[in-house]
C-alpha cells in the first residue's frame, strides 16, 4: 500500500524499507497543524518507538501510515499491504467470543472458515490465551483483552505492525509482561514495528530506535539508537546503561516540550 | 480476625433477609391498593349511591369468572358470556398491536439504516420522524378513516404511527454507537458498507434496538386500544369493549376490560424484555 500526498510516488525506497516518510506535514481542515517536517523510516528488523507529549501528533503519524488519513504535505510511502494496527483500546466486539474476535480480520478478508479458525487458534496460543477461546471479552481482564487484540492482528501475518499506545491503560505489572511478550513475538515473527507511547522506559526497552517528538505541532527533535541486543533480557531494565539511555531520552523529551 | 468475626455473620444475615423481601413487598402494596380501591368503591356505593362508577374489586372478579353472582333477580346472563367477549376482544387487540408493531419494526429499522448511511441522509430524514411523533393522531382520524376505512387497517395504521418513533430513534442511536476505533478496524481491512453494517453496526445496535422494541411494544397496545375507539367498525377489540361496557353502565365490565388492556401492555413489555435478554443478555447487561 502506498499513501502518497500530494506529489506522485517516488520509487526511491531502499529494499528493506517498509515505511518511508519524507517531509510529512499534517494540517487538519480546522487549521490545526499536527505534524511538521517529519522524516521517518522503518526498515525490516527494526522496532521504532515514538515518544512525545500528549497531543503532539504521534497518533496522526500512525493514522497516516495506515492510510486512515492522508498527509497534507510530503511523501508517505508504505511498502507492504500486510499492516497490523493495534489501537489504544482492545476494540474487541463484545458479542463475539475471543476466538471469533481473533478470526475477525481474516473473515473480513474472506479467508475460508477452516483456514481462519486454524490461524486464529495459532495466534491465540501464541499470545498465551489458550483455554479462553470460548470466553466473551467482558470476562477477561484488560491485559488479556489486549493480548486478544494482538492475536487478532497476528492472523494477518503483518510485515509492519503499528501500535497506538496499546498498553497505556494497563497497570505497570501487566504492561511489563506484555512488553516481554511483544518482544518475544517481534523476535519470533520478524515484523517491523512502529510503536507510539508516552512511557520512556517502555520505549527504550522495546525498541531498536527511539524517536522523540516535540509538542504541537509535532516534529522530530531527536533520534536514539538502542544498542541492547535482541532477544532482550528483562533484567536489562535494571542496568546503568539502560537507566542512562532512559535519562537521555527523558531529557530530550523535556527540551522538546519547552 | 476479630473484625472479620464481627462482620461475617452480619453480612450473611443481610443476604438471607434481602432475598425474600424482594417479592413480598410488591405483594403487600398490591393488597394495600386493593383495600384502598375497596374503600373508594364503598364510598361511591353507600355515600354517592352511584355504585356503577367504581365497582367493588370482587365484582370485577365476578363479572369475569362468576357472572351469575352479579345478576339481579329476573336478569339473564349475557350471551356470549362476558368472559368470552373479553377474551375475543383481547385476541383482536393483540392481533392489531402485534401487526402494527411488526410493521413499525420493519419501517423503523429500515428508516434508521438509511439515515445511518450518511450525515446528509440523517439530516434529511430525521426531522420527519420527529414530525410524525408530533402529529396529534386525533387530527388524522377522519383522513385515515376516509382513506383506509374504519376497520382493521386503520387501527393498525394508528398503532404503527404511535409505536414507530422509538424504533427509529433507538435503532439510529444504536447503529451509531459503535466507536470510532471499531469502525476504523473495519475500514483498515477494506470492509464494504454492507459488511460494516451487518458485522459491526447492527450487532452493536441490538441493545438499543431492544430498548426501542420494548417501548414500541408497550405503545402498540396503546395504539390498538386508541385505534379501536376511533375506528369501531368490523371486529374491534378491548377499546370498544371498554366503551360499550361503560355506556351500558356496566362498571365491573368496564373495569375488567381496562385491567385486561393494562395486563396486555405489561405482558407485551415483559415479553419483549425477555426476548431482549435471551438475544443479547449473554454479552450485554440488558435490564
Amino acid at each position: 500500500m502506498t499513501t502518497t500526498a500530494p506529489s506522485p510516488s517516488v520509487t526511491g525506497t531502499a529494499p528493506g524499507t517498509l515505511l518511508d516518510f519524507r517531509n510529512v506535514a499534517m494540517q487538519f481542515p480546522n487549521g490545526t497543524i499536527a505534524l511538521r517536517n517529519v522524516d521517518l523510516t522503518v526498515n525490516r528488523g527494526e522496532f521504532v518507538t515514538v515518544v512525545g507529549p500528549s497531543g503532539c501528533g504521534k497518533s496522526t503519524l500512525l493514522r497516516i501510515a495506515s492510510g486512515l488519513e492522508k498527509a497534507s504535505e510530503g511523501v508517505a510511502e508504505v511498502d507492504t499491504d500486510r499492516i497490523g494496527y493495534v489501537f489504544q483500546d482492545a476494540t474487541l466486539l463484545p458479542w463475539r467470543s475471543i476466538s471469533k474476535n481473533v478470526e475477525l480480520l481474516a473473515e473480513l478478508h474472506h479467508m475460508p472458515k477452516a483456514q481462519r479458525a486454524a490461524k486464529a487458534q495459532e495466534a491465540i496460543e501464541l499470545v498465551g490465551l489458550k483455554g479462553f477461546e470460548k470466553n466473551l471479552p467482558k470476562q477477561l481482564s484488560g491485559g488479556m483483552r489486549m493480548r486478544a487484540s494482538l492475536a487478532r492482528s497476528l492472523t494477518l501475518e503483518p510485515e509492519l505492525f503499528l501500535f497506538d499506545e496499546p498498553f497505556g491503560a494497563l497497570d505497570e505489572i501487566t504492561r511489563e509482561r506484555l512488553n516481554d511478550e511483544l518482544l518475544r513475538l517481534f523476535v519470533e515473527k520478524q515484523f517491523a514495528g512502529l510503536f507510539i507511547t508516552h512511557s520512556v522506559s517502555e520505549a527504550v526497552y522495546l525498541s531498536t530506535k527511539v524517536i522523540v517528538m516535540s509538542g504541537r505541532p509535532g516534529s522530530i527533535v531527536e533520534r536514539f539508537d538502542v544498542p541492547f541486543p535482541m532477544p532482550r533480557d528483562p533484567d536489562i531494565r535494571f542496568t546503568p546503561e539502560f537507566a542512562e539511555l532512559v535519562g537521555e531520552v527523558s531529557h530530550a523529551l523535556r527540551e522538546g516540550h519547552s | 480476625m476479630a473484625t472479620e468475626a464481627l462482620v461475617a455473620p452480619a453480612a450473611r444475615r443481610g443476604r438471607i433477609r434481602l432475598r425474600p423481601s424482594t417479592w413480598w413487598q410488591p405483594v403487600v402494596v398490591f393488597f394495600g391498593l386493593i383495600g384502598l380501591w375497596d374503600l373508594i368503591a364503598l364510598y361511591y356505593d353507600k355515600v354517592q349511591q352511584l355504585s356503577f362508577l367504581v365497582p367493588y374489586p370482587l365484582q370485577v372478579v365476578e363479572v369475569v369468572f362468576a357472572p351469575k353472582a352479579l345478576l339481579k333477580p329476573g336478569q339473564v346472563a349475557p350471551n356470549p358470556s362476558f368472559l368470552s367477549q373479553l377474551l375475543d376482544a383481547l385476541g383482536k387487540s393483540t392481533t392489531v398491536a402485534l401487526t402494527g408493531l411488526a410493521i413499525a419494526i420493519v419501517i423503523g429499522v429500515l428508516w434508521a439504516v438509511l439515515m445511518a448511511q450518511a450525515k446528509w441522509a440523517e439530516r434529511s430524514f430525521f426531522p420527519y420522524a420527529v414530525i410524525l411523533q408530533c402529529i396529534p393522531i386525533l387530527a388524522l382520524v377522519p383522513l385515515i378513516g376516509n382513506l383506509f376505512g374504519f376497520e382493521f387497517n386503520s387501527r393498525v395504521i394508528v398503532t404503527v404511527m404511535i409505536s414507530l418513533f422509538p424504533m427509529v430513534s433507538n435503532t439510529l442511536f444504536g447503529l451509531q454507537s459503535a466507536d470510532r476505533a471499531q469502525r476504523e478496524l473495519f475500514t483498515l481491512q477494506g470492509a464494504s458498507r454492507w459488511t460494516t453494517l451487518t458485522k459491526l453496526q447492527f450487532p452493536a445496535a441490538l441493545p438499543s434496538i431492544f430498548v426501542g422494541l420494548r417501548t414500541a411494544a408497550g405503545l402498540s397496545v396503546i395504539g390498538a386500544i386508541v385505534g379501536d375507539q376511533f375506528f369501531q367498525r368490523g371486529t374491534p377489540g378491548l377499546g370498544v369493549l371498554i366503551y360499550v361496557s361503560n355506556s351500558r353502565l356496566n362498571g365491573p365490565g368496564t373495569f375488567a376490560a381496562i385491567i385486561t388492556a393494562s395486563l396486555l401492555g405489561v405482558a407485551v413489555f415483559l415479553l419483549f424484555g425477555l426476548i431482549g435478554r435471551l438475544a443479547i443478555g449473554k454479552w450485554y447487561d440488558f435490564t
